[in-house]
């Protein structure tokens, strides 16, 4: 009995985006990050290559949380009140990229003005040599002024900047792309919206191959599945050739899974669900490593337990 | 190569007598096609029909039946590689271990714990469906014991390992009419094996280290009356076992038949969320059968929810339950916003109110699990529906004001909810991310008595 071939012929290949610039890239990164390159399915030695395993981002804020449970703020809570103390804590734990969130900046959080955030930035940056992601506040009137301005104080770095949409791109791509920074395009749960921000991106002149896609997330047991089947979906299409789903995938693990209840409940639910201090770690990491079983490149994440998890699970599935 | 509905329809007697439950043989033809009936549910096909069609009868991966009664549980005949193609159809059995080494106080605890976990998620049950009993010791006597204790104390359909069919036929026998997979990790021993999983009336699951290898032993296992099968790739690490079962289901999906079973995969990391990690790896990716150490409830809670999630059918929307659900310490001047009982739509809005730190009410409708825009377009997010629901929720009594903020895009049922229910209606942001920024700044308790 002949066995049948089972080798996929893929013609695509998703593409390779390098975040962060060292001193020889004209930026002051102690290492760049380069993450996407895949040419078949995800962690099948026998379909393609994963030239970059997926990477992995600390989630550091620049106004202490108030809503973080008690396993994240014994990591924490020495720190948050600092963000440059915070992003230095994320590198010891062995974070291979910063993900800054510019949270105060929120009309409804304190309302920073956005060169006080472009000088947070600039702390961050010279607190630590990792590349950095940096996110605005998601109120458009705001990013605009905030952005350009947070493009600008990290000119060189080669940050990734988030997120354009479908309709919010102009002034974010404009401001990447003058000063030298990879994009996150937004397009919740959505193929066919991820494929419209890649064009009207790069209508705009920018790039398509330094763009990333973000489809959202969500937690194991929220929804979790409809993330992985657009993540699936996204990584055949892109493998059969569409350039417009080629980019690489990030993923917002630490937010969603820390807003299940199984992750952020207390040692109250300890009879039924287990201690906490496991509990919480374990549902970040299983919700990363699901995901990654669907195709995504790069994840934020918030414990260092669930990190390390997740670092072996891929160092593994590499090989 | 399956064949095609019309194909099978030939070889039908096209009576349409109905016998097999379908209104037609056409109907039944089509069914079978797909894989999700088999030609046995139709009483007056004839021998030579049968033969005709027995390739197409069988569906790519069998369909194996372990335990019996409330533990039943069947696992296979799975039809896709990815779920958003269909579905994936039987999710995996998950299996904790226990060794046949420990002492009959451990085994009874063991065996209860066991037992014991199940978990309650979105108004489903999730458990663990089988204890596996090994028989670590070699010892014949003591597997037999080890398996009729961790039966009875689990109140589980059992997995039976062992690397000696004589003792799997001990511990089968301990085990009458129960129905437990028997597994045997010696393939030198797999025809023996097999016989006691026949004489037994049980399913059984072999070791086979690559596909040649089960190329070479299924066919002997089948021919001598064995097809409730399980394979095992022989795999034990995360990369070769994802890349085993990964080959084994694009195989028998191809209709390669010596692989068409369901698979077996073992978690075997120490560390305890690495043996979580693993078991759901594998249970994504075409496990059918799952057997770990992962005895912690926080470890399995994870790994039974990944279950759920994978196996949820993407065509039918999950819903939660219709009801009204206090987000934070509410008062009764608490706001109350009205969303679908879509999971997704009703989680974004319980993410963003939670988000925002204002205590508020939510009320999720009755939609079938369908999205605002999609209830709202059939008809079943509307005047009545809403009042209904507020009615049975008694949300009146909950808060003295009398407002309703409803999503944004049915802002059209503004008026119709207010004649229907006599509250005035707030029109919200359209999307949930807007809600934090609208309950702080938009939304006011305008008519309430302080």
């Amino acid at each position: 009995m002949t066995i049948p071939d089972t080798q996929e012929k893929w013609s695509g290949q998703i593409t390779t985006v390098t975040i962060g610039a060292t001193k020889a890239e004209g930026g002051t990164r102690g290492r760049s990050v380069a993450i996407g390159g895949q040419s078949g399915i995800v962690f099948l030695s026998f379909d393609g290559e994963t030239p970059h395993p997926p990477t992995i981002a600390l989630d550091v804020l620049d106004k202490q949380p108030t809503d973080w449970p008690q396993p994240l703020e014994e990591v924490y809570g020495d720190v948050w009140s600092d963000p440059a103390a915070w992003a230095g804590r994320a590198k010891e734990l062995g974070a291979d990229l910063i993900n800054f969130r510019l949270v105060s900046t929120h009309p409804d959080e304190g309302d920073c003005p956005p060169e006080q955030a472009a000088a947070t930035v600039q702390a961050v940056l010279q607190a630590v040599d990792l590349p950095l992601i940096i996110w605005g506040c998601d109120v458009p009137e705001k990013d605009q002024k905030l952005m350009p301005k947070v493009a600008e104080a990290a000119q060189g770095e080669n940050c990734l900047l988030g997120a354009v949409s479908e309709d919010e791109y102009r002034t974010l791509s404009a401001a990447a792309q003058a000063y030298g920074h990879k994009l996150i395009a937004l397009s919740p749960c959505d193929i066919n919206k991820a494929k419209q921000v890649n064009i009207l991106v790069s209508d705009m002149g920018y790039p398509i191959e330094d763009i990333i896609i973000y489809p959202s997330t969500a937690s194991l047991g929220y929804g979790m599945e409809y993330i992985y089947s657009i993540l699936e979906r996204g990584r055949l299409a892109a493998l059969s050739g569409d350039r417009l789903m080629a980019q690489p995938v990030l993923l917002d693990v630490g937010l969603e899974a820390w807003r299940a209840k199984e992750a952020r409940s207390g040692d109250e639910v300890a009879d039924v669900w287990g201690p906490a201090a496991e509990r919480g770690p374990a549902w970040e990491a299983v919700t990363a490593t699901d995901l990654l079983q669907g195709g995504a490149d790069l994840l934020i994440m918030r414990h260092p337990k669930a990190m390390q998890a997740v670092r072996n699970a891929v160092g593994q599935l590499v090989g | 190569m399956a064949l095609t509905g019309l194909e099978i329809y030939k070889q039908l007697p096209k009576t349409n007598c109905k016998d097999c439950g379908f209104p037609t043989c056409l109907a039944f033809a089509m069914k079978m096609a797909t894989g999700q009936v088999a030609l046995e549910k139709c009483p007056h096909v004839t021998a030579e029909a049968k033969a005709a069609l027995e390739s197409a009868s069988r569906p790519p991966i069998q369909l194996v039946t372990i335990g019996t009664n409330e533990n039943e549980i069947k696992i296979g005949n799975e039809t896709q590689l990815y779920r958003h193609e269909e579905r994936f159809h039987r999710p995996a059995a998950v299996a904790v271990r226990i060794s046949d080494t420990l002492d009959e106080a451990a085994i009874a605890k063991r065996a209860e714990a066991v037992g014991r976990l199940a978990f309650e998620r979105v108004g489903t049950k999730i458990k663990v469906n089988l204890v596996a009993v090994c028989n670590e010791s070699g010892d014949a006597a003591r597997f037999e014991k080890a398996a009729a204790l961790s039966a009875e104390k689990s109140g589980l359909a059992c997995l039976l390992m062992s690397a000696t069919a004589g003792n799997l036929e001990k511990a089968a026998a301990a085990l009458p009419a129960k129905r437990p997979l028997l597994y045997i990790s010696d393939p030198l021993q797999a025809e023996a094996a097999a016989k006691v999983a026949k004489d037994n009336d049980c399913p059984l699951a072999v070791r086979a280290d690559g596909v040649e290898a089960f190329a070479e032993l299924t066919p002997k296992l089948g021919s001598a009356g064995v097809d409730q099968l399980v394979l095992d790739p022989g795999t034990r690490d995360l990369k070769s076992t994802l890349e085993a079962l990964t080959l084994i289901r694009r195989l028998a999906l191809k209709g390669f038949r010596p692989v068409g079973y369901p698979a077996i995969a073992f978690t075997t990391a120490k560390d305890l969320t690495m043996q979580a990690i693993e078991a759901s790896t594998f249970i994504a990716k075409y496990a059918a059968v799952l057997v770990t150490d992962a005895i912690e409830p926080w470890q399995m809670l994870p790994v039974l929810t990944t279950r759920q999630d994978i196996y949820i059918d993407p065509q039918k929307p999950v819903a939660v339950e219709p009801k009204l659900n206090a987000i934070g310490e509410v008062t009764d001047s608490s706001p109350v916003l009205v969303t679908t009982n879509f999971s997704l739509s009703y989680y974004s809005v319980e993410g963003e109110v939670e988000a925002s730190r204002m205590p508020a009410y939510i009320l999720s409708v009755d939609t079938e699990g369908t999205s605002v825009l999609t209830a709202w377009a059939s008809d079943k997010f509307n005047a009545e529906t809403i009042t209904e629901a507020m009615k049975k929720s008694a949300v009146e009594e909950k808060v003295s004001h009398r407002q309703l903020v409803i999503p944004g895009f049915v802002a059209v049922l503004s008026a119709g909810i207010e004649d229907e229910s006599g509250w005035s209606v707030q029109v919200g942001p359209k999307e949930a991310s807007g809600i934090p920024s609208y309950l702080k700044k938009q939304w006011k308790v305008q008519d309430t008595a302080n």
